[in-house]
């Protein structure tokens, strides 16, 4: 038991290192072709627009970008793949607590998959 | 402003943010917020968006380090997680449909907060005891010490401790912060666990509680490509030149000094809430 829980450990330390350089790199590429395509662009941000879209038109919206080579949207799957770090994480942990049988634990990291899962649903109006 | 210009002022500002959030244990978020409004007039809904990614990549980059040597409680941080990830998800809901003033004042009376706890007494005594309940969950532990070999704690109140999670959650979720400060009371002061246990596990929790919310700020439109890019490399290279400061210089000089930075920010930010309601 005790040499599992070293090894998670170390798969998550891992996981959690080489998920931020990875994210970096996608998001570089991104940020290069982005700059070279808008550098004289006029930004503002001053003020916010509220999106209500669910998050599958988002994810739609840039694999259609990813695909024509858009900056913005590489850019945008650098963050996803950054979001997905703690959730792959999570994966992990379950795995590890159902090793170890520890019944308690695969339950509670259910709940906490659960609740995430529930913020897909009530992000946006339906 | 053209692109060009506002890529390598926010990188430059979250270099910046990424440095002080690293020397006074504030994480980079919380500094970042108030130089994305106030200096670089950027809505705090985006803002809060870009702080969140930063959120999740410095607590990856740190926490990798904290598991590896075992001082992070990963049972401890799993079933406190699901107060946290309930908080944020209800947070990050509210936080669509609150007006910008509320959201700036609130903001300033948390960076507050967080100024003041930062520069609290830490009291060292490692209390070994666990209450029933703590020891159903399995939430006590051991972490290594280079003295010691390995030290062992106890954790008590785990109904307090798991409310004031649920409150650090909603911050977070609400201001696309780590409220690392609220996490670390939560564990520290009410469940007594060694405070390098607490802050260690804080920084674990955070990328899991960020996100809850990063799916409903996806999707209410929070998350701008174009300012999260420079935000995310600049914190990151922040944090690093932050530890490497760290080596070399006494941290508590330095508290005092920063804890002032963020006062002044935080009643910038709680005026800019009131005039802009006005």
């Amino acid at each position: 038991m005790k040499m599992n829980e070293t090894i998670m450990q170390n798969a998550v330390g891992n996981l959690l290192k080489y998920g931020v350089w990875i994210v970096l790199s996608v998001g570089i590429v991104g940020g290069l072709i982005f700059l070279s395509t808008h550098a004289d662009a006029t930004v503002d941000y001053r003020d916010f627009v509220e999106n209500d879209r669910s998050i599958f038109e988002v994810l739609r919206e840039i694999a259609v970008g990813i695909s024509e080579m858009d900056g913005a949207s590489i850019i945008y799957l650098a963050i996803i793949l950054l979001f997905l770090t703690p959730f792959v994480r999570l994966i992990l942990s379950l795995i590890s607590f159902i090793l170890e049988k520890d019944l308690m634990y695969v339950l509670i990291t259910l709940i906490v998959l659960i609740i995430i899962c529930c913020s897909v649903y009530f992000g946006y109006a339906h | 402003m053209t692109l060009l210009v506002f890529t390598l002022l926010l990188l430059l500002g979250a270099i910046i943010a990424g440095t002080i959030g690293s020397l006074s244990g504030l994480g980079g978020g919380i500094v970042l917020i108030p130089l994305l409004t106030l200096v670089l007039d950027v809505d705090i809904h985006y803002a809060i968006g870009a702080a969140l990614v930063s959120v999740i990549a410095t607590s990856s980059g740190s926490a990798a380090a904290y598991v590896k040597s075992g001082v992070a409680n990963i049972r401890l941080g799993m079933f406190l997680e699901i107060a946290t990830t309930a908080g944020a998800v209800a947070g990050a809901i509210l936080s669509a449909y609150a007006p910008t003033s509320y959201i700036s004042i609130l903001f300033g009376l948390a960076l507050l907060f967080s100024a003041g706890n930062s520069l609290r007494k830490k009291q060292e005594v490692i209390d070994t005891h666990s209450s029933p309940l703590a020891k159903t969950l399995q939430l006590e532990g051991t972490y290594p010490d280079h003295a010691q070999g390995s030290i062992a704690y106890g954790t008590r109140n785990v109904v307090g401790g798991f409310s004031m999670m649920g409150l650090a959650g909603l911050l977070s979720g609400i201001l696309g912060i780590g409220s690392g400060a609220f996490k670390v009371i939560a564990m520290d002061g009410i469940m007594r666990i060694p405070f390098k246990v607490s802050t260690t596990t804080s920084n674990f929790m955070m990328g899991v509680t960020a996100l809850a919310s990063s799916v409903i700020y996806m999707q209410k439109g929070y998350i701008v490509p174009a300012i999260c890019l420079p935000v995310l490399i600049g914190v990151l290279i922040g944090a690093m030149i932050g530890s490497r400061i760290l080596m070399v210089t006494d941290p508590k000089k330095l508290r005092v000094f920063f804890a002032f930075i963020i006062v002044f920010l935080a009643l910038n930010m709680i005026y800019s809430g009131f005039k802009g309601k006005m």
